[in-house]
């Protein structure tokens, strides 16, 4: 097993490459250093050897790929796309167009992230199975053909009809949680409690169908008929036989997002005001901080090889059958 | 609707289709006439802050874009001074109740001694022809205190605690809150040189070294000294000790004194010395910060500053909060006993002479969204708030009597302050445009004159205020704003090529003189009067590509005289290249004051501050460029207000009247709601530093609060109800199908049956 870790990790290298030069170019197609500088610099008073000044500080005033003037290895080392790249394998983020240590900035905000991102992950699994199984248990019923109309209806509505919904009910009508914001320490409880649900509301619809397929293929099984023809009872044959044998198929679709948990989310941590890395990367790209959008969008990429790698290797743990080699 | 719902037999819904269940409609109806649906509590669960700060002398604000530079040095936005102004004491600052903006000592014992040099250093009268320097003498309050801060803290040897030779010496201090030592000292004028040497420093990349190069004597010369010292430095990024070196037009003459000599005579100089550009920077501190290792900890000014104003910066978390704290040492400061007329009724010299400030605390919480903002400023836990286009309706009623506070507001008791903020926005052609600009010969000028002219009259900017604005603004007839010197009002200050007096006001001239204007301009009927061909004109905007209910209003106002109007949407990049190359046709920009005086507006179309000709830095957008403003501009930035120079901006006015570079324009009105118990407020275009004077009641916010925002737990029972209508039926179902017996159903020949 572990020359197939070494060897994914190996594969990773070129793909990180691969990203990485993909949002450089990308982002230079937009943006070039100039405006950069502008952004950075503000409207008022701009002059073109501040402007210089601000690229020779963070290194944008060298060639992007190529560097044509410098001989020998300097003609790809001497660039922009090199000096911002090869840091990031050793995972020195370096400093943000501000100025400020991005690594710092990660450390600093991947807990709330994670203090939103972890509970939803996993009351929100715990709540689609817990509901699945439910429906399961009433296939075929009135029951089952009403959840999975709800399921829909809770697919088919928008993100952010679910988080102004929520924060005009409970928060400005009911006066239960405050609307928005975040504090440190056990008060963060009540600032987390409406994005939350909202997260577990909003992914029922998704969940509940996907573990309701993958739970009725397994309570078809010729182990799970023969458990109820020697009399199993219902709850056990759901419990015992169906839920640890469905739990293999779930586990592709669970485990390979835990690392992305880190990252937050965009759209939940704008709208609550939860300064994690989601709102991060979001006013980086507003400010065109190319330094924050490249350190997040290469992190992003490791967590998710990382994603992956441990899927398969959580395989190899649940089914014996499988050998990773 | 839930009780007919419920009175269906619900376990029925449990089974598989075709069979049936006995109902549980009974049980239902009694969880319903249960009464469960009430609740009520004795504390408030939504409350945004800390629990321990209820009932505490603290001002709650927010903030919707993170400060990125609180160095005083290189701050240049109203979203960072709102902060450092604060902390951060500039020699003077404005009243806060005058107006017009008048300037007073803030720091100083008076105002600046001001002596005029001729080119040999001897003293001449200011009206002199041959002035070559203008020189100021500044003396210091004495016994101003620092707040305290790591910088100043003193071993027992009276040595700096922390001074570090290397990142590792200060590996132990991974952030601001490990240094514990703190001192402080005494302010001396020494501290103000050190800030202007600063302003210098080319790495710092202050916005105003390029203005203030151009008069204080010895600027530039100092910006390659330190250039050149810096790469000297065996650091790169370490400490170069400015005062080091020195620059000429700046000395400290004793600890409460100094001077600063100018480059021949710049009036608005003293509104700078309000700017905290100018604000003291202690030696100690910038040696602080640039120790090894403390800048890749985020330990840096541009994070903590250091000053001596009435608050210190306790917390500066931009993702979150930034907490300011009464500074311990702050000076004896007092409120204003005058102000304008009406302060007296207003109840704003009730604290004429108390001491400053009246909060212990003030917490900015980081607030993107417009709704949570409003919703918690409506609950109580904002003190203040602006009014968004969304909750416009809510807050203020407009009537035949002009605007007031909606009923609901004024059943809270909040009041409402109202400024024309000392700022134009404007809607401007590219004078270099072949087809609108002014570019050809004389006659092909004129004409595009008249089309200027022309889209001038039918662009109804008071309409627009009035839809899409809620009327939060005043059509402008110069560039100057009210409250500013120059400012006219009446039928003197009309646009008389766009108005005319009629019965005591300004009316817009017919749509039929601007159609004879455009067939005069060669565009009769709004086509070209020698290809046929219809004319087309180019909006640049980063707003978007057409479609929004503003952009299909300026389609319409164009269409008024048959003028097509094509809205080319763009990124922000691409439009500040348009404008920086000239090739945007027609844009809309703005521009808030820096200082209240004619010169930092009139300079919008002064032809020196041409984008174009200025590679991009310069203000003059439209890249007007006029001989005779210009040389009335100069004139005029050099002269102190008097009638002489209310004539002379008269003339300025006219001029861009008559060549319209621009369209339109207008002044915003800036409206703020205030709750109850905030009193002192009074909006100021100009100053920032005005937290000092706010106060607030909090035993009555605590009461409020209270009041408006008992929880509500009606609905969380619902809830309850709800899971227990579908729980219950579906474990009775549940039940039976545990005790069902395969051989006791005769309908089914399948095991398990599903």
């Amino acid at each position: 097993m572990l020359a197939y870790i070494i060897r994914r990790l190996g594969y990773a290298i070129p793909i990180l490459l691969g990203v990485n030069l993909l949002t450089f170019a990308l982002f230079f197609v937009v943006n070039t250093p100039d405006q950069m500088a502008r952004v950075q610099l503000g409207d008022k008073h701009v002059s073109e050897e501040a402007i210089e000044q601000w690229k020779a500080q963070r290194g944008y005033d060298k060639p992007l790929m190529f560097n044509t003037e410098a001989g020998g290895l300097g003609l790809v080392t001497d660039t922009i796309f090199y000096e911002k790249s090869l840091s990031l394998f050793a995972f020195d983020f370096g400093k943000s167009d501000e100025g400020r240590n991005i690594g710092s900035d990660i450390q600093q905000r991947m807990w709330p992230s994670l203090m939103v991102a972890l509970p939803t992950f996993i009351i929100g699994i715990a709540v689609n199975i817990a509901f699945s199984l439910f429906v399961v248990m009433f296939r075929a019923s009135v029951f089952d053909t009403a959840a999975m109309v709800l399921c829909v209806v809770l697919m088919s509505i928008s993100g952010v009809f679910y988080v102004i919904g929520g924060q005009f009910f409970f928060a400005k009508l009911w006066h239960l949680v405050p609307i928005s914001g975040y504090l440190t320490g056990p008060d963060a409880i009540r600032f987390l409690i409406l994005p939350v649900i909202i997260g577990v509301i909003s992914g029922i619809g998704g969940g509940t169908r996907l573990y309701r397929t993958l739970f009725l293929e397994e309570s078809g099984k010729d182990y799970v008929r023969t458990a109820r023809a020697k009399g199993v009872p219902e709850l056990t044959v759901l419990f015992r036989h169906i839920l640890p044998n469905g739990l293999i198929p779930i586990l592709t679709s669970v485990v390979v997002v835990i690392p992305s948990l880190f990252m937050g989310s965009l759209l939940v941590e704008s709208f609550f005001g939860i300064p994690g890395l989601g709102s991060y990367t979001l006013d980086a790209i507003q400010a065109q901080d190319f330094a924050i959008v490249r350190s997040m969008v290469f992190l992003g990429s490791v967590l998710y090889i990382l994603g992956l790698l441990l899927t398969d290797i959580s395989y190899t743990l649940v089914d014996p059958r499988v050998r990773l080699s | 609707m839930i009780s007919a719902f419920c009175l269906v037999p619900l376990s029925r819904l449990f089974r598989p289709r075709g069979r049936g269940v006995a109902g549980c409609g009974v049980a239902i109806t009694v969880l319903l006439s249960s009464g469960l649906l009430a609740g009520c509590s004795e504390e408030t669960w939504n409350n945004p802050h800390l629990a321990d700060e209820f009932g505490k002398n603290i001002i709650y604000s927010s903030f919707s874009e993170r400060p990125k530079h609180l160095d005083p040095a290189r701050s240049y936005s109203a979203d960072e001074g709102r902060f450092i102004d604060q902390i951060y004491d500039a020699p003077l600052q404005y009243h806060y109740l005058k107006r017009p903006y008048e300037l007073e000592p803030n720091t100083l014992t008076h105002m600046p001694d001001i002596s005029y040099l001729d080119a040999d250093g001897n003293q001449v009268s200011a009206d002199a022809e041959n002035v070559a320097y203008s020189e100021y003498l500044f003396e210091l309050k004495p016994g101003i205190q620092y707040q305290p801060h790591p910088a100043f803290a003193l071993n027992s040897a009276g040595e700096p605690s922390y001074l570090f030779a290397s990142p590792e010496a200060s590996a132990a201090y991974q952030h601001f809150d490990d240094f514990t030592e703190q001192g402080s000292r005494e302010l001396v004028a020494a501290d103000y040189v050190y800030q202007i040497k600063r302003l210098a420093d080319p790495t710092l990349l202050s916005p105003v070294r390029g203005l203030l190069s151009e008069y204080i004597v010895g600027m530039t010369e100092f910006s390659d000294a330190v250039t050149t010292a810096r790469k000297s430095l065996t650091q790169p990024n370490g400490w170069l000790d400015l005062d080091t070196l020195t620059m000429s037009g700046v000395e400290a003459i004793d600890d409460y004194h100094y001077r600063v000599r100018l480059n021949g005579k710049y009036p608005q100089f003293k509104y700078w010395l309000a700017f905290h550009f100018f604000a003291p920077m202690a030696r100690e501190v910038d040696r602080f910060y640039h120790q090894p290792g403390l800048a890749d900890r985020n330990i840096v000014l541009n994070w903590y500053p250091v000053g001596t104003g009435p608050f210190m910066m306790t917390r500066n978390d931009p993702n979150e909060v930034i907490i300011l704290e009464r500074n311990p040492n702050y000076r004896d400061d007092r409120y204003p006993a005058e102000g304008e007329s009406t302060d007296g009724d207003a109840g704003l010299l009730k604290d004429a002479g108390a001491k400053l400030p009246f909060v212990d605390k003030a917490v900015y919480r980081l607030e993107k969204e417009a709704i949570p903002l409003w919703t918690k400023f409506l609950q109580g836990y904002y003190d203040r708030s602006g009014i968004a286009s969304d909750s416009f309706d809510q807050a203020i009623s407009v009537g035949s009597q002009g605007i007031s506070l909606s009923d609901d507001m004024k059943e809270r008791g909040v009041t409402l302050d109202l400024e024309v903020v000392p700022g134009t926005y404007y809607f401007a052609f590219n004078m270099l445009d072949p087809i609108v600009g002014n570019v050809g010969d004389a006659q092909q000028r004129e004409k595009a004159r008249k089309l200027r002219q022309a889209i001038a009259i039918a662009y109804d900017q008071k309409e627009m205020i009035s839809i899409f604005m809620n009327g939060r603004g005043e059509d402008a007839m110069s560039p100057i704003p009210p409250g500013i010197f120059g400012y006219q009002t009446g039928e003197e200050g009309i646009n008389p090529y766009v108005y005319d007096w009629v019965d005591g006001s300004a009316e817009r001239k017919s749509i039929d003189e601007a159609k004879r204007l455009l067939a005069e301009a060669g565009y009769p009927g709004g086509r070209s009067a020698t290809t046929g061909e219809p004319l087309v004109l180019n909006l640049d905007t980063t707003g978007g590509s057409g479609g929004s209910a503003m952009q299909n209003w300026m389609v319409k106002q164009f269409k008024k005289i048959g003028v097509q109007l094509n809205i080319r949407g763009t990124d922000y990049n691409r439009f500040k290249e348009k404008m920086q190359t000239g090739n945007a046709q027609m844009f809309q920009w703005g521009w808030m004051a820096d200082y209240p005086d004619a010169e930092n507006f009139l300079f919008l179309l002064y032809g020196a501050n041409g984008q174009v000709v200025s590679g991009g830095s310069g203000v003059n957008s439209t890249n007007y460029d006029n001989p005779e403003y210009n040389r009335l501009f100069e004139k005029m930035k050099l002269m102190e207000d008097s009638p002489e120079r209310m004539e002379i901006i008269r003339r300025m006015i006219r001029i861009m009247q008559h060549d319209v570079p621009w369209a339109s324009a207008w002044h915003p009105h800036s409206y703020v709601l205030n709750n109850q118990w905030v009193s002192n407020s009074k909006p100021h275009g100009i100053s920032k530093s005005i937290l000092k004077y706010l106060k607030i009641d909090p035993q009555l916010r605590g009461e409020k609060q209270h009041e408006w925002n008992q929880p509500i737990l009606a609905p969380l029972w619902l809830v309850a109800l709800l899971i227990a209508i579908f729980a219950f039926p579906g474990w009775i179902a549940f039940k039976r199908r545990q005790q069902h017996r395969i051989a006791d159903d005769s309908s089914s020949n399948n095991v398990g049956g599903h």
